[in-house]
């Protein structure tokens, strides 16, 4: 019975992981299923993940290791997987009708990407370099079966191959990475990897230097984050679209809080070195995100570059490495996710009666046909430009006030500059939207659709009258791992 | 109800918020309700903010209605107005009314329409009373929006490259505001801005800091050479955005200059003065001679405008009194004048819809009433004395000639120029002979049109007659303005004089002000 208890902080990843299963027999042994409409599962799912919430919220504040330091509950943690599941409930509930009618709703993608949650919410637990292998490569394989879930159509199945091979590569970088780092300190655990190099200088910290190139590698692609966003576009593209909405919100998520943790606490000794590469990582994405979504007519591939971009933005708090900027990247995540989570709700809605379309020029005139949906997506695309008095605002301000603070000038100009060239395309889509005839018009949205709309609209709107909570979560979720980061030094 | 408890500022700020909602709720179809709700939430507004002007206290220099409210940790949202700002109230709430009433002759989306409007006049009137920099941002930036959707919407053929132009180029001068916020929050603690008005910030730091609100209001007031974004914007607008552009969105540049740059950076402002001088006279000589050169009605007063502004940075780059209340006096004035001229050229243009001078000729044998208000407009652009455009000209001018007579001479002479062109206008549009086949059945001024610019003639007369309500406002808050710029100036340079500020020297802290 001790043992039992012993296990309690990890409550929720059990409840999600045996949620799935459950959910898999189920579907195996329920009759009268409707085949690619089993709403059942679906709600299930919801149920399962908004449990797995409670659980978090009701654990309490304290900080719990379990296994020898491989699993961590601590705010920062919690934070990172409310996030998660939240995000995913969310693209859960606004495509069960758009993935009934593509005849995809079925027991399988939901245990799938209840697993993907699962590895997400090891990931961002993660304490030593074997446990962030593991949930990394749960979420990434239940992820590239999700990518190429259409099997029947051809894209979807070349974006589900693209994502297995580069990942696959990714994986073995970061794999590759782990080793020579084990090798170098003769440890997985963060915290002894933290204290192997304290007071060396870094000329002789060349092997674990080179380990953490490559399990940044392996990081940035998960992340995709330039230069390792290639498949991002294809993949987003190809993918249906509810599978595209949970890629852009939930896994960011939880890469990046495990490239967090993993930085700030395994490797505080060459925070120098590793700076050097968030900050590259993160003008690179900022400058490619934004240049190379003007181009787009495609609204998924627009929102791909969008999400290189916001990563880039995200990453700035990392390369502050400091409390203010650990803070800054979860309030930015958290408002993104919410943005880009409703974004897509809207481009689930773009269907005529001839199917779903794509492309940015059939949105033309939308605020005549649907205002409501052009309004909540104006609203949306303005916030993720980072105009006040939207909630894209505040995420702006809280990273580039990370950056002025840990002196990263440089860095803070070229994103406020990227920022500009980012809010032409996000612009151009609100132009097509309000300001140009059009030529056709949507079906009615789905109800679970309308709803993400609306909260993530109302969210974008009014974070502005009580942005506090937010914040102040955040902070506690970032000055938890600060205190962890203190510790092992 | 205590009158003295009651937060008058946040009931004058969301009054149109309240209004926006109230029309949102309306069905599509009800165009004459939206018009109604919009005019009624308006001229509230108005009246409860002359409570404000009633109630304001002219003999004290500090924030009065002042507001405080927890927000975001260190940033409050608080809210407060003085001498300054108080009268950009008034001239928002003012003027909003009007433009509600000129756009009655708007079909097309009239819900939005009024809903954007009111949304632009709550987070306008935010603009001037924010007394926190975040909040302040906030309220400066999140005009873009209602903005580029009233351009893009409601404008003319060239809407959607104007409106891009408009929005971008504000964007990209507040950008690098955003970081000086930022880096002045890390530096003082705070941002709270009547702390940071007695902050004193390391001299170098403020050479950055100057520069990078230099970005932001050079761009909206706008400044040469980063002006251009203004003419199209103006042409491309409908009537009503024109006027609250040039009106009140182009002040918002000034009062920055005026209630940050100078009080906050007063080493750097001093540094930049001669800078601002130059661009200043540049503006008003450059822009009056292209604006002789339009053959567009609006884009000519645009250029007017360019040039007008100038005198308003001319006299705040002076630092003196005079100068001072010559700025914020040509900007109320050219609130109104302006407002004024571009409903001059709405009222023609809802007939005949072009806004091509050549167009028109002769408009004084149908349209006498109409001749008569736009004449006493354009005198009142030129600054012939007897009009309100004539005092703030001319005190800036005074101001600027103590400083440097070169200056002085120079922009007097955009004076001439402005009667140039203003008159060339005036001359092509009105006089001439009636030959124009359409113009032969042109109607005068509808009852409407007279009540939407009967107000602002009267003041421009009244105030180029009687300018003491004005001044006497802003008189205390101004002194105090110039002397604690004096006082930060010299106590900076009294030990400085054989270390001009580099790097190194800003690392130790700022001498104390006013140890003797």
């Amino acid at each position: 019975m001790h043992a039992l208890e012993s296990y309690a902080p990890m409550l929720p990843e059990i409840a999600v992981a045996v949620g799935a299963m459950l959910i898999l027999m189920l579907g195996v042994f329920r009759h009268n299923v409707q085949a690619g409409a089993d709403y059942v599962s679906g709600w299930l799912s919801v149920i399962v993940l908004i449990a797995a919430g409670a659980l978090i919220l009701h654990a309490g504040d304290a900080r719990e290791v379990l296994f020898d330091r491989a699993f961590i509950s601590d705010g920062f943690s919690r934070f990172s997987k409310l996030l998660i599941l939240a995000g995913t409930v969310l693209v859960f509930v606004m495509s069960f009708d758009t993935l009934a009618r593509a005849k995809l709703l079925s027991a399988e993608i939901c245990v799938l990407m209840l697993l993907a949650v699962t590895g997400m919410m090891l990931m961002v637990s993660a304490g030593n370099l074997i446990a962030l292998f593991l949930g990394l490569e749960l979420q990434s394989l239940a992820l590239y079966v999700i990518a190429a879930i259409d099997r029947g159509n051809v894209r979807s199945s070349e974006a589900g191959l693209k994502y297995f091979v580069l990942g696959s590569l990714s994986s073995g970088m970061l794999l590759y990475g782990a080793s020579l780092i084990y090798g170098f300190t003769g440890s997985i655990d963060l915290s002894v990897i933290a204290t192997a190099v304290q007071g060396q200088p870094a000329t002789q910290n060349i092997g674990l230097i080179v380990g953490l190139v490559f399990l940044l590698v392996g990081l940035a692609f998960k992340i995709s984050a330039v230069p390792f966003h290639m498949w991002t576009p294809d993949v987003y593209e190809g993918a249906p679209t509810p599978v595209t909405a949970f890629f852009a919100a939930a896994p960011k998520m939880a890469a990046m809080a495990l490239l967090v943790r993993t930085l700030m606490t395994g490797f505080p000794g060459i925070a120098l070195q590793w700076q050097q590469i968030i900050v590259f990582l993160s003008i690179a994405s900022m400058l490619l995100g934004a240049f190379a979504a003007i181009g787009q007519r495609n609204i998924k591939r627009l929102m791909a570059y969008s999400s290189i971009g916001h990563v880039g933005y995200a990453l700035i708090g990392l390369a502050a490495n400091s409390e203010a900027g650990t803070q800054a990247l979860l309030v930015y995540l958290a408002i993104y996710i919410i943005m880009t989570v409703g974004a897509f709700a809207c481009v689930l809605s773009m269907r005529t009666a001839d199917g779903p379309v794509e492309d940015i020029d059939s949105l033309a005139g939308l605020s005549s046909s649907n205002l409501p949906m052009a309004f909540v997506l104006a609203m949306i695309f303005f916030s993720m430009a980072g105009i006040p008095p939207l909630a894209g605002f505040f995420a702006k301000l809280y990273v580039f006030g990370a950056a002025v603070k840990g002196g990263l000038y440089t860095l803070a100009v070229i994103g406020v500059l990227s920022s500009v060239v980012g809010a032409f395309y996000y612009l151009r889509v609100v132009k097509v939207m309000f300001f140009d005839e059009a030529k056709q018009s949507y079906l009615p949205a789905d109800p679970g659709a309308r709803l993400v709309m609306t909260l993530s609209g109302a969210f974008v709107l009014l974070f502005v009258l009580i942005p506090a909570p937010l914040v102040n979560a955040a902070l506690a979720a970032a000055r938890s791992l600060d205190i962890a980061t203190t510790a092992a030094r | 109800m205590d009158l003295a408890s009651t937060p008058l500022l946040s009931i004058v700020m969301f009054m149109p918020l309240v209004g926006a909602l109230l029309i949102g709720v309306l069905n599509p179809e009800a165009k004459r309700n939206a018009r109604w709700i919009a005019l009624y939430t308006t001229i509230i507004t108005f009246l409860i903010s002359l409570i404000i002007w009633i109630k304001f206290d002219p003999t004290s220099a500090g924030f009065q209605f002042v507001e405080e409210r927890a927000w975001l940790d260190v940033m409050k949202f608080k809210l407060g107005v003085d001498g300054i700002s108080m009268l950009f109230v008034i001239l928002t709430t003012f003027l909003m009314p009007l433009v509600i009433m000129q756009s009655w002759v708007v079909e097309d989306r009239v819900k939005e329409y009024m809903i954007a409007f009111l949304v632009l006049e709550t987070l306008m009137i935010g603009v001037f009373c924010a007394l926190d920099l975040v909040l302040f941002y906030v309220f400066f930036e999140g005009g873009l929006i209602p903005m580029f959707l009233i351009i893009g919407i409601w404008g003319g053929a060239n809407r959607i490259y104007a409106t891009f132009k408009f929005f971008l180029y504000t964007l990209l001068g507040s950008v690098l505001m955003l970081l000086a916020v930022l880096a002045m929050y890390w530096q003082a603690g705070t941002t709270d801005i009547t702390t940071l008005l007695t902050y004193k910030f390391p001299p170098d730091m403020q050479w950055w800091l100057w520069l990078a609100f230099f970005a932001s209001f050079a761009v909206k007031l706008p400044m040469w050479p980063v002006h251009t974004w203004l003419p199209d914007a103006h042409v491309e607008a409908p009537t009503g955005g024109s006027v609250i552009l040039a009106a009140v969105l182009l002040k918002m540049g000034g009062y920055g200059f005026l209630r940050f740059s100078m009080p906050m950076f007063p080493i750097a402002s001093e540094h930049f003065a001669s800078m601002m001088f130059a661009l200043s006279v540049i503006a008003i000589i450059y822009t009056s001679l292209v604006a002789l050169a339009q053959t567009d009605m609006k884009k000519l007063i645009a250029y007017s405008s360019v040039a007008h502004m100038g005198f308003v940075t001319l006299g705040i780059f002076t630092f003196s009194t005079q100068g001072v209340e010559g700025a914020i006096f040509q900007m109320l004035s050219h609130g109104i004048i302006s407002a004024g001229l571009f409903l001059c050229v709405g009222v023609i243009y809802d007939r005949m819809h072009t806004r091509e001078i050549a167009a028109y000729g002769g408009l004084v044998e149908r349209m006498p009433i109409y001749a008569t208000f736009f004449l006493i407009l354009t005198m009142a652009n030129v600054g012939l004395p007897g009009t309100s455009g004539f005092i703030g000209e001319f005190l800036t001018l005074l101001a600027a000639f103590k400083v440097n007579t070169w200056v002085a001479f120079f922009a007097t002479t955009g004076i001439i120029f402005s009667a140039a062109y203003a008159l060339y206008l005036y001359r092509r549009v009105v006089y001439g002979a009636l030959v124009k086949p359409a113009l032969k059945t042109i109607q005068d001024m509808s009852p409407r049109e007279i009540a939407i610019l009967a107000p602002l003639v009267a003041l421009t007369l009244f105030f180029g007659i009687y300018p003491a309500p004005i001044l006497d406002v802003t008189a205390v808050s101004v002194k105090k303005l110039v002397s604690s710029y004096e006082a930060s100036v010299q106590s900076a340079a009294l030990p400085a004089v054989n270390t001009v500020p580099t790097p190194a020297s800003s690392a130790q802290p700022a001498p104390a002000p006013g140890h003797n």
